[in-house]
């Protein structure tokens, strides 16, 4: 009998060992890409990757995503606003109640006040807070927000230049920094830096510019599901990718973001995890549809995206890629049910080609600009080359012209008919698709055809700019997914760009980081990670 | 002498400018947009206007250069545009641990360079001597990344001996001269130090071998000097010459090395110089290249200075 105690006791042990992360939940320490530390002030810079690590952690915005899940496309939920509706009598007027309770880590409370203040740190130029390096961050994040103001304590009212049911997706970018925490620092946003004070789940304890911040938690955070289980979490800039994998094959740090692909083998045969999900990010070549751009025949743009063979594609990126079947992944819930299938089918698409007067023998030749690398570009030099050839089997036969990153970015902003393009009829281009704005509006909205906006190609079409019309104007979650369903099923039916892939956001960490949960998303939960014991 | 010395300080000033304006120049030359760190991709153009004309990235690049030698001849190097901090704060930040590890570098390569050098120099044409040729032809050719990885791989990856990149467990900040830290130093030390061991080593063999056949060394020796005060006479004539190849070493290793600094995640002049190309950071870059000139111009001047007091026979006049 004593023995069954004894055995059951030890079995009890070894259950909660396995269930609940053990009592020290250890230091994390994590490789970055970036070249430095993030601002700290608030809105941060360094993409993508800033917003993950100094945004997410320390701050938060009115609405934040929904980082719980793996599974499913993230969605957003309530963050310093517990509700958010747009009046149904005048649309462009927005009312979001102020979360109560919720406490900047200097202590003060956050308050539909400290909303008004934060716009005013991005949009009010003569406001005293006003900082020109978040504001460039920012600013250009909620184009749709026209005017703001505290009705009470707990209640911010935001008015929109239109009606725009896209709003809270702009809203979700728009980190919210301590008012009471300027004013102790004396008002500078560079003392601000130092010792800055949000509302998240972690808050800054130390850092030192570009080497490394240190991150603690915050346990009076408001959401006590999202109390960090880490002690502490270390953040070391590591540009270098090589360097990056030797630091986590040292153990110096246990986990890195980005691997290079040709390091996934030799991670996983070390025993190291490779974590990786489906996000909101396309590989694309955008096309430009001026007068005289090839890509103005349906039939060629529908052949060059039946000629790419991803799979093939797949095995050259150590299967690190997302076959691209349009220009969001299939479990994106505006994915819908478009009728133009983009699949590997060479002979339908010499079959289009023929019918446009093409062959392999007489191509259509088209000039596209591709980066040599750049954040988000995956491998673009191996990649360009693979989709060249497979298009030249087909009939297609494409002129490279290789640019710094940095300038493929202001050609894109500059508008194929601008000079700079050098007359290329399409960019290799990779996407952040997060949000309804970012991942159609952007590119074919006909009011913004650069350099007003970022529609490189000069689409224009009337019918898609109904349909984004109305995903726009629709305000019921519902109503709008199925709204951007449309918009996304025109994308692929009329196969605006060539769809090619989506990258995975790999990551490489130690056996021992457990609980994180990678969502779909750009940015990540860090508040469920711990550290196994060695 | 004091004539000689202020002629030397006066030459800093065009040197400074020619280094600026080929740095300025470059820098726009090169593509991509200075505002770039600043800006998310999908800022609108009417953005990247306001801000070039924040930063006065609108006005002409002369009138550009102009105010920018305006302020720095006043010491005041501007602001870092990715970070906002000023580029005295980064760059004294950065020169500091690149001095940490260039003085290990030093100790390495002068070390060894001297001691190669010279047994090769007394034991020319034996097995010794191209050993120790081989080897030094090994440090100058060998790309130093690519030593620096290898090295990686088998003291850090494979071995777990030594780390891997950074300057301490708490970084730079928290720098001591205790073992925890000094481990660190050890493997992006020993990458940094193969170029001037190779090249001291050449030179120093060269050096000895040439002064060793010549007639003044016969006649010591006939003299009955022994091997000891021969050497001396070596070391002396030797000595200026060395001097000036380990001065040219010493500043091209306190200036920082890009790739090894990148490599090993240093955060000294190389990772900060990197970063801002990078970035088109212009005043950082503008600021750090401007920085490393000076310092050059005086570390040689420095040298010169020291190889006129142990050789009389250089006249500074």
């Amino acid at each position: 009998m004593k023995q069954v105690a004894l055995r059951c006791l030890a079995a009890a042990a070894v259950l909660v060992t396995l269930v609940a992360p053990a009592a020290a939940q250890g230091t994390l320490r994590i490789g970055m890409t970036a070249a430095d530390i993030p601002l700290t002030t608030g809105q941060t810079d360094q993409g993508g990757e800033g917003q993950r690590f100094m945004g997410y952690t320390v701050y938060d915005a009115l609405i934040n995503w929904d980082l719980s899940s793996a599974d499913k496309a993230s969605q957003l939920v309530p963050g310093l606003a517990t509700d958010w509706r747009a009046d149904e009598k005048d649309r462009r007027r927005w009312i979001l109640t102020i979360r109560k309770g919720a406490m900047f880590h200097d202590g003060s409370e956050f308050t539909a006040e400290a909303a008004v203040w934060n716009f005013d740190k991005l949009l009010k130029t003569d406001s005293p807070q006003y900082d020109s390096r978040q504001s460039a961050q920012g600013r250009s994040r909620i184009p749709a927000v026209a005017g703001y103001r505290a009705i009470d304590k707990y209640t911010l009212e935001i008015t929109t230049k239109e009606p725009d049911a896209f709003l809270p997706y702009q809203i979700a970018w728009i980190m919210m920094s301590s008012p009471a925490n300027w004013e102790k620092v004396g008002k500078s946003w560079a003392a601000y830096a130092k010792t800055p004070s949000g509302t998240g789940p972690w808050r800054v304890d130390r850092w030192t510019p570009r080497e490394r911040a240190e991150l603690v938690p915050n346990k009076n955070y408001w959401d006590p599901k999202r109390i960090p289980k880490l002690d502490r979490l270390v953040l070391l800039p590591l540009p270098e990718a090589t360097s990056r994998v030797a630091a986590l094959r040292s153990g110096q740090v246990d986990w890195i973001e980005a691997p290079p692909p040709d390091a996934i083998q030799s991670l996983r045969s070390a025993g190291l995890q490779i974590v990786t999900n489906a996000y909101p990010h396309n590989w694309t070549w955008h096309l430009s549809r001026i007068e005289g751009s090839p890509w103005n025949d349906i039939r060629i743009r529908k052949a060059a995206n039946l000629a790419v063979d991803r799979d093939g594609l797949k095995k050259l990126l150590g299967g690190m890629m997302i076959p691209g079947e349009g220009h969001v992944t299939r479990s994106s819930p505006w994915f819908g049910n478009p009728s133009f299938k983009v699949r590997y089918d060479p002979n339908e698409a010499r079959k289009l080609l023929a019918e446009a007067g093409y062959s392999k023998a007489k191509p259509v030749t088209v000039k596209i600009l591709i980066s040599a690398s750049g954040s988000g570009q995956m491998q673009p030099l191996p990649m360009n080359e693979f989709v060249q050839q497979n298009l030249a089997e087909v009939g297609i036969k494409v002129d490279f012209e290789v640019v710094e990153w940095n300038t493929l970015i202001n050609i894109w902003r500059a508008g194929a008919k601008d000079p700079s393009s050098r007359g290329a009829h399409g960019m290799n281009y990779s996407y952040f698709i997060q949000d309804p704005f970012t991942g159609f509006v952007r590119h074919v909205e006909s009011t913004l055809v650069a350099p007003r906006g970022t529609n490189w190609g000069w689409y224009q079409d009337k019918e898609m700019d109904a349909l984004l019309a109305t995903a726009r104007t629709t305000f019921e979650p519902a109503a709008q997914t199925k709204a951007l369903q449309a918009v996304h099923e025109k994308f692929v039916d009329d196969a605006l760009f060539v769809y090619i892939t989506h990258d995975v956001n790999p990551r490489a960490m130690s056996p021992r980081v457990r609980g994180f949960v990678q969502a779909q998303n750009w940015f990540q939960d860090f508040s469920p990670v711990f550290m196994a014991p060695k | 002498m004091l004539l000689y010395l202020i002629k030397r300080l006066l030459y800093v000033v065009p040197i400074a400018l020619a280094v600026s304006a080929v740095c300025f120049s470059l820098v726009f030359l090169a593509p991509g947009d200075p505002l770039s760190a600043v800006l998310p991709a999908d800022a609108s153009t009417e953005m990247v206007e306001k801000l070039k004309a924040d930063y006065g990235f609108d006005k002409p690049i002369p009138v550009q250069f102009a105010r920018w030698v305006g302020r720095a001849v006043q010491g005041d190097l501007g602001t870092s545009i990715a970070t906002g901090r000023p580029v005295a704060i980064e760059i004294g930040r950065a020169i500091s641990n690149t001095f940490v590890l260039a003085f290990f570098a030093c100790a390495i390569g002068f070390t060894l360079g001297l001691f190669f050098g010279t047994v090769a120099g007394y034991f020319q044409g034996t097995w010794i001597d191209k050993l120790v040729t081989a080897i030094a032809v090994a440090g100058v050719s060998v790309p130093h990344y690519w030593l620096g990885m290898v090295l990686v791989i088998v003291f850090s990856v494979v071995l777990n001996v030594l780390p891997a990149v950074g300057m301490g467990a708490d970084g730079s900040s928290q720098w001591a001269w205790d073992w925890e830290h000094l481990r660190f130093v050890i493997l992006p030390a020993i990458t940094l130090s193969m170029i001037p061991t190779g090249i001291i080593t050449r030179t120093v063999r060269a050096l000895v071998a040439d002064i060793l056949a010549r007639e003044f060394v016969a006649a010591l020796r006939g003299k009955g000097l022994t091997d000891r005060g021969v050497f001396m006479h070596v070391v002396k004539n030797a000595g200026p010459t060395t001097l000036a190849v380990m001065g040219v070493q010493l500043g091209y290793l306190l200036g920082g090395s890009i790739l090894v600094e990148t490599v090993f995640s240093w955060p000294g002049t190389g990772f900060l110089l990197n970063t801002a190309i990078f970035q088109r950071d212009v005043p950082l870059l503008q600021g750090t290249i401007l920085f490393l000139a000076l310092f050059f111009v005086a570390l040689n001047l420095i040298v010169d200075l020291l190889q006129t007091l142990i050789d009389p026979r250089i006249k500074r006049s």
